[in-house]
């Protein structure tokens, strides 16, 4: 059974300038125990996609009509988007835990480490105060947090940014969610720690075997974690496909350009190209390809009509009829 | 390239007191810690560490922004030689023109109330080194221009721009009074990937075309591998290894710098995973370990490293590192 669906997800914004969009006709899925990369740019609408996964977005917020997320947490589907009050509490911090950025930020600062996760877990689980409490210190030493007993009654200002960043990840696993959100888990962290973070959230996944949706701008940090990768530019899902056929072949002007301005270690001597121009502000959103104003294969056909995914090969799909011509010319020549 | 050093730095160290009070005496937090490193003239010299490593401090001691506690800076120019730590205020004012700044955060360094012009004007104004409006308009166009702004830019306030393109400005800010030296923190770090490359070559460009010297301090190992013709790698307030890049990325010498270099995370999805994972984070700097600093991450520290603090000793291929045990850690090659 499928842990996730998002089906033509479309997200708008009310604001004072005019509805915006965000998200724009996105659709996915994720299976138990897989790892789905988000990756994009600022504006790219990569975190707005994951809070609708939670119901997180502002008030301000408008769903497309036609737009469904389905989970599936086993014990039948759920339409998240139809929800009312109460009944959030089964996605947040429920069948669905999210970890983001800034660990400083997410952890009260007045409130022990210790507390906060024990409030969690009376929520939502039928447990008392003291099992609640030994659930939190044995995750506290799941994460790899020494002397847990004695962090458990710490606040968050006397941890590191690592082990911040770990607590974080005890809380929101001990729930057991069925699906894990990591917004930019590693982004404040520095590399070596970033690092030991990453081997962390793989082992995890192995051992409870949930759905993580991990997002990130860092192209090098989704080839390392993720099994499948979908990548986003203003709203819109323009490829998606297992790993490493869209890092070694991507079929997207933008992936590829991505991957172009990227600096490699491997390759001193090659030139940094950027992608030409500016992103767009969400407020003047091209029309046709969102793409077309930065992209050199860009036709008169991509200022007009709106491209959808189109099959590369097997599971990787991109939204470039362009290259998908080329792509096609190139595959007769060969028969 | 000239050889001819610009910036020389000996034995420069930088403390902060923390804590302290009228009954109690402060404790002595030392960010920059016996560093010497020299900045050739025309050179793009690259300072990579982690937070808490004093490089941003130490960037800010070779601007004077913060006192320098021991040691020497030297700034030598033609005939014009500065000792940083001892300047007359005559002096000091005509090195703030000649050394100048480009900040992170390119949204929090403009002020939201000034135009683009005002913005990039005011230090020529502050620092009265223009005679009338006429001549700083002339001058602000002249730099905007070289910082690919246009005219119709410098009417406009700076929430009108994007991040790319706000980061153009504060470089225009930096480059209007003619400096010679340009200490850029962090400079691309908060720019998209795509956006990233842009600023990185217009930065070679602008060195290239006005003959200046940079401090580029960066987290990223990348940014540093394809920008810079040399780098000092900082732990602690210390400098651990420093080398021309090339060589410091192709034979790193010092257990830190190669645990930073396979830290990074690769665009290989199935790069081995033969990277050693260092332990533990950063120690604090009021309590920093004896002996070598980085003993207490280290997997090969002996006896000797917890008790004697390593020299910064010169090796072959203008290469210096600061370790008990190079030699015996990394062989060298057979020819």
């Amino acid at each position: 059974m499928t842990l996730l669906t998002v089906d033509n997800l479309n997200v708008q914004f009310n604001t004072d300038e005019g509805r915006i969009t965000a998200v724009d006709g996105v659709s996915f899925t994720l299976e138990r125990g897989e790892v789905l990369g988000l990756v994009g740019e600022s504006g790219s609408g990569k975190s707005v996609t994951a809070k609708a996964l939670m119901r997180l977005n502002a008030g301000n917020t408008v769903y497309g009509d036609a737009s469904r997320i389905t989970l599936d947490p086993g014990s039948g589907p759920v339409d998240v988007l139809g929800l009312k009050g109460p009944q959030m509490k089964l996605i947040r911090g429920g069948a669905v835990s999210m970890i983001f950025q800034e660990p400083m930020a997410s952890f009260a600062p007045a409130i022990t480490i210790g507390d906060q996760m024990v409030e969690q877990l009376l929520l939502h689980m039928p447990i008392d105060k003291r099992e609640a409490k030994r659930i939190s210190i044995e995750m506290l030493e799941r994460v790899g947090i020494s002397d847990a007993s004695k962090r458990f009654e710490q606040y968050a200002f006397e941890l590191s940014g690592g082990m911040r960043q770990r607590a974080m990840i005890a809380m929101a696993l001990s729930t057991r969610p069925q699906l894990l959100i990591a917004d930019e888990p590693t982004t404040a962290l520095d590399v070596t720690i970033q690092a030991q973070v990453i081997d962390l959230m793989k082992d995890l996944v192995a051992e409870f075997g949930m759905g993580i949706i991990f997002i990130t701008h860092d192209l090098g940090v989704i080839a390392q974690t993720a099994d499948r990768v979908a990548v986003m530019y203003l709203g819109n899902l323009v490829e998606k496909g297992p790993v490493r056929d869209v890092i070694r072949t991507p079929a997207h002007p933008y992936t590829r350009g991505l991957l172009n301005a990227l600096p490699k270690l491997d390759d001193l001597d090659a030139a940094l190209t950027p992608v030409p121009g500016d992103i767009p502000s969400p407020l003047e959103r091209p029309t046709g390809c969102v793409f077309h104003t930065r992209c050199a294969l860009a036709e008169d056909s991509c200022r007009t009509s709106i491209p959808g995914l189109v099959t590369v090969k097997d599971r990787h799909a991109a939204a470039c009829p362009i290259t998908a011509a080329h792509n096609a010319a190139q595959t007769e020549g060969v028969a | 390239m000239t050889t001819e050093p610009l910036i020389t730095a000996r034995n420069l160290s930088v403390h902060f007191p923390i804590g302290g009070s009228l009954f109690q005496k402060a404790q002595i937090l030392k960010a920059v810690n016996n560093v010497s490193v020299t900045i050739p003239k025309g050179s793009f010299f690259g300072l990579v560490g982690e937070s808490g490593s004093g490089k941003t401090t130490f960037g800010r001691a070779l601007l004077r922004a913060v006192k320098i506690a021991e040691g020497q800076a030297l700034y030598n120019d033609g005939d014009v030689h500065y000792d940083l730590a001892q300047m007359t205020p005559e002096q000091r004012k005509d090195y703030y023109r000649r050394a100048q700044l480009i900040f992170q955060d390119p949204y929090a360094a403009l002020s939201p109330r000034m135009t683009v012009r005002d913005i990039i004007a005011e230090p020529l104004e502050v620092m009265g080194l223009t005679k009338n409006r006429e001549e700083t308009d002339a001058r602000v166009r002249e730099i905007a221009a070289k910082c690919r702004l246009n005219l119709e830019h410098l009417r406009r306030f700076p929430h009108a721009f994007s991040g790319g393109q706000r980061q153009r400005i504060s470089i225009a800010r930096a480059l209007v009074s003619n400096p010679r030296f340009v200490v850029a923190d962090e400079s691309v770090a908060a720019l998209d990937v795509s956006i990233q490359a842009d600023i990185l070559n217009l930065l070679k460009a602008l060195q290239d075309d006005l003959g200046l010297t940079y401090l580029f301090i960066s987290h990223d190992l990348s940014v540093i591998a394809h920008t810079c013709d040399h780098v000092a790698v900082l732990y602690l307030g210390r400098v651990v290894e420093s080398a021309p890049t090339r060589e410091l990325f192709t034979r790193p010498r010092h257990p830190y710098t190669k645990a930073l270099l396979s830290a990074i995370p690769s665009l290989d999805p199935d790069a081995e995973k033969t990277a050693q994972r260092l332990e533990g984070e950063i120690p604090s700097p009021t309590n920093p370990p004896p002996g070598c600093s980085f003993h207490t991450r280290c997997p090969y520290a002996t006896d000797q490293c917890k008790q004697i603090e390593p020299e910064l000793e010169g090796i072959p291929g203008e290469h210096e590192v600061s370790c008990h045990r190079w030699q015996d850690l990394f062989e060298p090659e057979p020819a």
